[in-house]
């Protein structure tokens, strides 16, 4: 018998070892996963326990603050946003029931004072209780009033950067809806429109082609392009806005009016090699490099029939991606934020400054933990290529279809753009710009979803408020 | 130095635990260390007392076995106090009715081989308290399995006791017929003939199974268990002995259809597979008796509901649509990911919800307001992990290893048939609610409710454990006299 005992005593072994992989599994292994499943409540619940910091927007209004419920070890803390649906989008929320978005999720351990095991033990050791920094943004509230106003109602969205910096100070998305909402309610409708929409950009995507046309050596802004319309492109007859014909114009003229024929010419002889190593320098193809939830942001680029994204050369219809359409094999879809960094990048002499939501951490001591300086993303074309575009943008405000966007002593470069959309019964109108063309303190983009106007007549008005509001 | 000596020096790392535990938890909680240090001390002394007793009565039993159940049941005492402090106090007084059990069981069964004399009584003792809790009146159910009794104010798992009757009866059943089941010696068969032996029945099988669509798992169970009972019949075993081993996995299976729970029918079950093993040395027994059971769950789980459930919460817990119950195992899991390696420490990981979160409790925690549900009975595993992480766990799974191994050893060195089988047996079933219990925790196999023993809050679980270890260290008191004495003689 006593072999069989110590051969038992063997498989008892063998069972106890799989309890301890068992746990090893769940406890090591896995444990990143459990903690992020969707289902997994206890970090919301814990982080309820300890009073969140604010978030501030630059000139200290308060956009995010914790208030607390009930006493002694019940004592939980609720979230409420002052300034209700101004900022929804951008700030997000941060309830139990819902989870979080916006800057409440990318900016949780900061705002919850998480630390490293380190500090954890550190502070314990002094009996200090886990408290929460604050966040100052770098949204400007005034500005963003004034460009929801001007928004009026109309779904849309309207993106202001600061060229230099990076800084991000209005980022409207309608509709809007209230974050104080959510915890009543239990439903969120949240759909950023500024980082997670694919609209088609029409023809502020001409900003691109022209940079990779100047930028490459191939052309230059008294380059002659025959503007007659229709012309064949790929294959298929291509008009300009109302069948103009134009005849051979230069590139800055072309821009002026947005002639289609030129500018799809212009993308065939640069190739879409050309145009792709461009359109990447700019951001797309990839997520914005903002420090924002990774699933509430979408690249833009060119993307088929299934939404993938088409990067292959000579994937897709480079005459009518040039200017802001596409063909079978895919259309450009784009983010007001992508396009407001394509006017960044122009207006700060090339360079795309990284774009970022926050300017600085504090603690409840005072100190300053974490200041995000102006960080350079790329340079995308060059000094004398930015400065031959901008004076091309000018002119389309001065004497184009961007009049409407003129600001009174100060000069604005800008592009419009109308996308036909719903089989060409309304527009997505949009307006790009930066200003003053010397020394840009200002870009924009706006844009309109489903109106009857024109980007030169919907959205260029729009940035002229917010830009005055930002700028004047 | 002495057998009792070494034990006296085992309870030092109970006596460390305990006001270790406690002084944590207190911290903790930034409480005044009041009345619940004294529990602490009285806990001790109440060790001491037992060491004590066996000191008088059983002096050469095996001297690791009581302190490591003492650490465990501390442990489970500071775990349990950390979830609640009224729980705690409960738990002590049912440790201390447990102590009385355990003296009780020393004092009247002075010679263990008492019991082989009453086996069929205690046979049907075992199975009337399995059948207990699906008596109107009395029983009651508990997720769906039928597990407690309640009389009154009392309610108690008669299961927990029945597990030590039913490892009596086939231990004794066991000795008298292990060596009729199967024949010594065996005429060796020609290489042909085995061929014609096994590959006939093997075809036959396969073919059936292949004509009626079986799946691929139905048919490798039946294979096996053609394989098996063709070995078992090669031997020619007396048919009549059969009939109460067939008459156990009847038992089995009633207790999954009538009493709803695999756990502990897997815990009986794996037992007396376990017996048959030591009393026959027979894998091929073991091939049929398992092929069987899993047949049966198999079938079972395909004509009940409640089984089937728990396996497909089993293998899919996170699902979207996954049937009601599957949370359980998903907090369970969670908790444990917050544990890590190391855990959050005693007290600190997240079990109570504030009352935000939990609005509509009309009991108090823990049956209501926890994350985790029922964190001081089945899942206080989870509890653990959580608040000490993979090592704190890692630390609770060896004690129970080393108390199991001194189970073995105690059978080992047992000198008669009847006391290996009883000790080998005992520490089977025991290995094996451990084994169902934490396994179920940490998704290795489908979760059924039992107790984990010593730890877990819970008067049946503490007594009838604290009456298995009185039974262990009688035996192991025993053996070692015998060989002594054979050792003296030796001398002689």
């Amino acid at each position: 018998m006593n072999r069989q005992i110590v051969q038992l005593f063997g498989l008892c072994l063998l069972l106890f070892t799989l309890l301890i992989a068992g746990t090893s599994w769940w406890t090591v292994v896995g444990n990143s996963d459990l903690r992020a499943n969707e289902d997994n409540r206890r970090r919301l619940i814990e982080q309820q326990q300890v009073p969140r910091g604010l978030i501030l927007a630059r000139d200290g209004t308060v956009l995010a603050k914790s208030e607390p419920r009930g006493k002694g070890l019940q004592r939980t803390f609720t979230r409420t946003y002052p300034t209700g649906p101004l900022f929804s989008h951008t700030v997000g929320y941060s309830f139990v029931s819902v989870g979080q978005a916006g800057l409440e999720q990318s900016r949780n351990d900061d705002l919850t004072g998480q630390q490293s095991e380190f500090g954890t033990l550190f502070s314990e050791l002094q009996g200090r209780a886990q408290e929460g920094k604050d966040v100052t943004t770098t949204l400007d509230p005034e500005a963003q009033r004034i460009a929801q106003q001007a928004l009026g109602g109309q779904n849309g969205s309207v993106v202001a950067i600061e060229p230099q910096t990076g800084r991000v100070r209005v980022m409207v998305s309608i509709p809007e809806f209230d974050a104080n909402e959510i915890s009543r309610t239990g439903k969120i409708a949240s759909f950023n429109r500024a980082t997670q929409s694919s609209y088609p950009p029409g023809s502020t995507f001409k900003v691109v082609t022209a940079a990779a046309a100047l930028d490459s050596g191939k052309f230059n802004p008294d380059s002659v392009v025959d503007g007659s319309s229709p012309r064949t492109i790929s294959g298929a007859p291509l008009m300009n806005s109302g069948g103009a014909d134009f005849g051979p114009i230069t590139l800055t003229e072309a821009l002026t009016n947005s002639v289609n024929t030129v500018w799809a010419q212009v993308g065939e002889q640069i190739g879409p090699g050309t145009l792709l190593k461009y359109m990447n320098r700019f951001g797309f193809n990839s997520d914005p490099k903002l420090d924002f939830p990774d699933d509430q942001m979408l690249a833009s680029g060119v993307r088929n029939s299934k939404g993938n994204l088409v990067r292959r050369d000579g994937g897709f219809d480079i005459g009518r991606v040039s200017i802001g359409q596409g063909g079978e094999e895919g259309q450009i879809q784009v983010t007001p934020l992508q396009m407001a960094l394509v006017a960044s990048a122009v207006g700060n002499k090339g360079k795309l400054m990284r774009p970022r939501l926050i300017e600085k951490v504090v603690d409840k001591d005072g100190r300053v933990t974490d200041r995000i300086e102006p960080e350079e993303q790329e340079q995308v074309i060059s000094e004398e290529s930015a400065a031959e575009l901008a004076g091309m943008m000018n002119n389309v405000v001065q004497e184009g279809t961007g009049t409407a966007a003129a600001l009174t002593g100060i000069d604005v470069a800008g592009k419009t753009g109308t996308a036909e959309v719903d089989n060409a019964t309304s527009n997505q109108a949009w307006f790009i710009a930066f200003a003053p063309v010397e020394n840009p303190k200002m870009a924009i983009a706006v844009t309109v979803e489903r109106t009857s106007g024109q980007g030169g007549t919907v959205a260029a008005p729009i940035a002229k408020q917010v830009l005055e509001a930002l700028i004047g | 130095m002495s057998a009792r000596s070494r034990e006296l020096l085992g309870l030092i790392p109970v006596s460390l635990l305990v006001s270790a535990g406690f002084a944590a938890v207190l911290v903790n909680r930034a409480e005044q260390p009041d009345a619940t240090l004294t529990y602490g001390l009285v806990f001790l002394g109440l060790c001491v007392f037992a060491h004590l007793f066996i000191r008088a009565r059983l002096p050469e039993a095996d001297p690791y076995l009581f302190p490591l159940a003492a650490l465990l049941a501390a442990f489970g005492l500071v775990v349990i106090y950390r979830i609640d402090a009224e729980l705690a106090r409960e738990q002590a007084q049912w440790f201390v009715i447990g102590l009385a059990l355990f003296c009780a069981t020393v004092v009247f069964l002075r010679d263990h081989h008492v019991l082989e004399r009453y086996r069929y009584l205690i046979a049907a003792a075992g199975i009337a308290l399995l059948v207990m809790p699906r008596l109107p009146g009395i029983g009651s159910q508990v997720n769906g399995a039928f597990l407690a009794v309640k009389v009154g104010p009392v309610q108690f798992q008669p299961a927990e006791f029945a597990k030590i009757a039913i490892i009596v009866f086939l231990a004794s059943y066991l000795r008298d017929t292990g060596d009729v089941l199967v024949r010594g010696s065996l005429k060796p068969v020609s290489i042909p003939r085995q061929a014609v032996i096994y590959a006939v029945p093997l075809a036959i099988v396969l073919g059936l199974g292949l004509l009626l669509e079986l799946g691929p798992a139905v048919i490798v169970l039946l294979l096996v268990f053609v394989v098996s009972l063709v070995a078992v019949l090669r031997e020619r075993p007396s048919l009549k002995h059969f009939g109460p081993l067939l008459l156990i996995w009847g038992l089995a299976m009633f207790m999954l259809l009538v009493i709803r729970d695999l756990g502990s029918s897997l815990m009986f079950f794996g037992g007396f597979l376990a017996l048959l093993y030591v009393a026959t040395a027979r894998l091929s027994l073991i091939g049929v008796g398992a092929t069987m059971f899993l047949g049966g769950s198999i079938f079972l789980a395909n004509t009940t509901g409640h089984v089937q459930d728990r396996i497909d919460i089993w293998l899919h817990p996170f699902d979207k649509n996954a049937p009601d119950g599957a949370g359980q195992i998903t907090q369970s899991l969670f908790a444990q990911a917050d544990g890590g390696l190391f855990g959050r420490g005693l007290g600190q990981s997240l079990l109570e919800l504030p009352k935000q979160f939990a609005p509509n409790c009309t009991v108090p925690f823990p049956e209501c307001g926890s994350v985790l549900p029922a964190p001081h009975t089945d899942f206080i595993y989870a509890v653990i992990v959580s608040d000490l992480g993979l090592f704190g766990a890692a630390g609770v799974v060896l004690c129970y290893l080393l108390l199991c191994a001194r189970g073995f050893k105690t059978a080992l060195v047992a000198s008669d048939g009847f006391s290996k089988l009883l000790a080998a047996g005992l520490t089977s079933v025991f290995a094996l609610q451990v084994f169902v219990i934490v396994g179920g925790v940490t998704k290795v196999i489908p979760l059924t409710g039992v107790t984990l023993p010593f730890v877990s809050y819970g008067g049946s679980s503490i007594v009838a454990n604290m009456v298995l270890l009185a039974l262990l260290l009688i035996v192991s008191d025993s053996a070692r006299r015998d060989s002594e004495r054979v050792g003296q003689g030796g001398l002689v």
